[in-house]
């Protein structure tokens, strides 16, 4: 029975990997942070497919590999709705699928102003041995990551994430600033964080030639992210927090990828992250769907 | 274990189906095979540009380069819904009609900033401003056109 479910997975794999390369894309314009979100939602119709990689130091405890893969939908101009399916290796231990997200983004303003508030509702069904770090919240710290998978899988987890996010682009910089409150479905109490970002086009004039090396293709920033406590003790104390410089990369083939070395900045958190994704944007995904379902004239 | 690879399989055989279908349709035609009705409603958002932007200068006006990146910009984001030679589809309208081509530079950069959001019109600010002013030099060089005819584009 595994191996038939390995086949599968192997099979489902290869099917998505050549309908990916071969569908038609469009070049993503995107931000490079892995944690902070500015106010920029998926073009409609378009469908962003993405894989990102948290690698973690663990002090006392084994090192680990935090992935996910996001599937990001451009619903309407104003909403952009998510699904991620986690899952993480920790050496010496085991590797474990850890849940999925569903994320949806709202744009409440009709127009660009200085700053542009959206707002973020996250259902998360994980369990406890997620470890992909997407964001710093309540007073998580690096030796929660200690217990063993066996172990932390057994807790499930399901969590409302609520966010605001408030961006604003000035003269080419994007700054960010993001607030999240948490909710355990359980009897936990809320827990809070908060991420920030700034980032901006190496050039801003694009070149009147194609070119895959332009500086315009590259984003370089910076985002600092960690948690607030919770309802019962709000505050920074025990909680962790991390400083990590990003650059993304937009190819004009479609294909984007992001590299970010991340620093703790305390003892609570991690001593050292390097996460790297790729992504790739399909563009009008929505009109292929509906075709389908329409059939020819 | 099994529920992944059922999930993964279904995804990904939903995206082949949907990419083979769409690729076997001739995706330079506008959509329903004829060219877009012309419906000078759906220039009416240019008319909400504020005093202040319409009377806004496109500062690449002299620059040789701007239209060629402009050509490439606009075949990058907007071509999709719009067209490969602007002349509207299902999804949004021609830019070679006369509304668009008699606005001013700041009309048409003040819309590609703000976006038609409730239409579906993406905000372009992500798009750095001088590669927005590129985006309208290259849409003001491409001239009017009869709204029922659909020319093609200039090369750059």
């Amino acid at each position: 029975m595994v191996l038939t479910c390995r086949l599968a997975l192997f099979g489902a794999l290869c099917l998505f990997l050549v309908s990916f390369c071969s569908a038609p894309s469009a070049l993503a314009q995107e931000n490079p942070y892995f944690v902070a979100y500015d106010h920029y939602l998926e073009e409609p119709g378009n469908l962003e497919i993405e894989y990102f990689s948290t690698f973690g130091t663990q002090r006392g405890g084994n090192d680990f590999h935090g992935y996910w893969a996001e599937f990001e939908y451009g619903a309407t101009a104003w909403w952009t709705t998510e699904i991620y399916l986690d899952g993480q290796t920790t050496s010496s231990d085991s590797t474990v699928f850890t849940g999925f997200r569903w994320e949806n983004r709202f744009r409440p303003l009709k127009r660009e102003h200085f700053i542009n508030p959206i707002l973020y509702v996250e259902y998360e069904n994980k369990n406890g041995a997620d470890k992909i770090l997407k964001e710093g919240e309540g007073h998580d710290v690096e030796s929660d990551f200690l217990v063993s998978n066996a172990a932390s899988r057994r807790e499930h987890i399901h969590e409302i994430e609520l966010k605001l996010i408030l961006s604003s682009t000035f003269k080419g910089w994007n700054f960010t600033q993001n607030t999240l409150a948490a909710k355990n479905l359980s009897s936990s109490p809320w827990e809070f964080g908060y991420a920030l970002g700034a980032s901006r086009p190496l050039a801003l004039k694009a070149s009147a030639k194609r070119c895959t090396f332009c500086p315009q293709n590259f984003v370089a920033g910076v985002e600092m992210y960690g948690g607030l406590g919770d309802s019962h003790s709000f505050g920074l104390h025990d909680t962790a927090h991390y400083l990590a410089p990003v650059l993304g990369w937009n190819l004009p083939s479609g294909w984007g990828l992001r590299i970010s070395p991340g620093f703790g900045l305390n003892d609570n958190s991690h001593q050292f992250l390097m996460r790297w994704g790729v992504s790739r944007e399909i563009s009008g995904f929505g009109s292929m769907v509906s075709r389908l379902f329409r059939g020819r004239k | 274990m099994k529920t992944i690879a059922a999930a993964l399989a279904v995804c990904a055989w939903f995206l082949v189906v949907s990419v083979v279908l769409a690729q076997s349709q001739n995706s330079d035609k506008p959509a329903g095979g004829a060219t877009p009705s012309y419906d000078p409603s759906v220039y009416a958002e240019l008319q909400k540009a504020p005093k202040k932007a319409r009377e806004r200068t496109n500062p690449l006006e002299s620059d040789p380069d701007a239209v060629a990146a402009g050509a490439i910009l606009f075949e990058q984001h907007c071509a999709e819904c719009h067209g490969k030679s602007a002349e509207g589809r299902r999804k949004a309208p021609s830019l070679r009609a006369p509304e668009v081509q008699n606005a001013t530079p700041g009309t048409l950069f003040w819309l590609l900033t703000n976006g038609v959001v409730r239409k579906n019109m993406p905000v372009w600010s992500k798009l750095p401003e001088p590669q927005r002013w590129q985006l309208v030099r290259y849409i003001k060089s491409l001239g009017a056109s009869d709204p029922a005819a659909g020319s093609p584009a200039p090369k750059p």
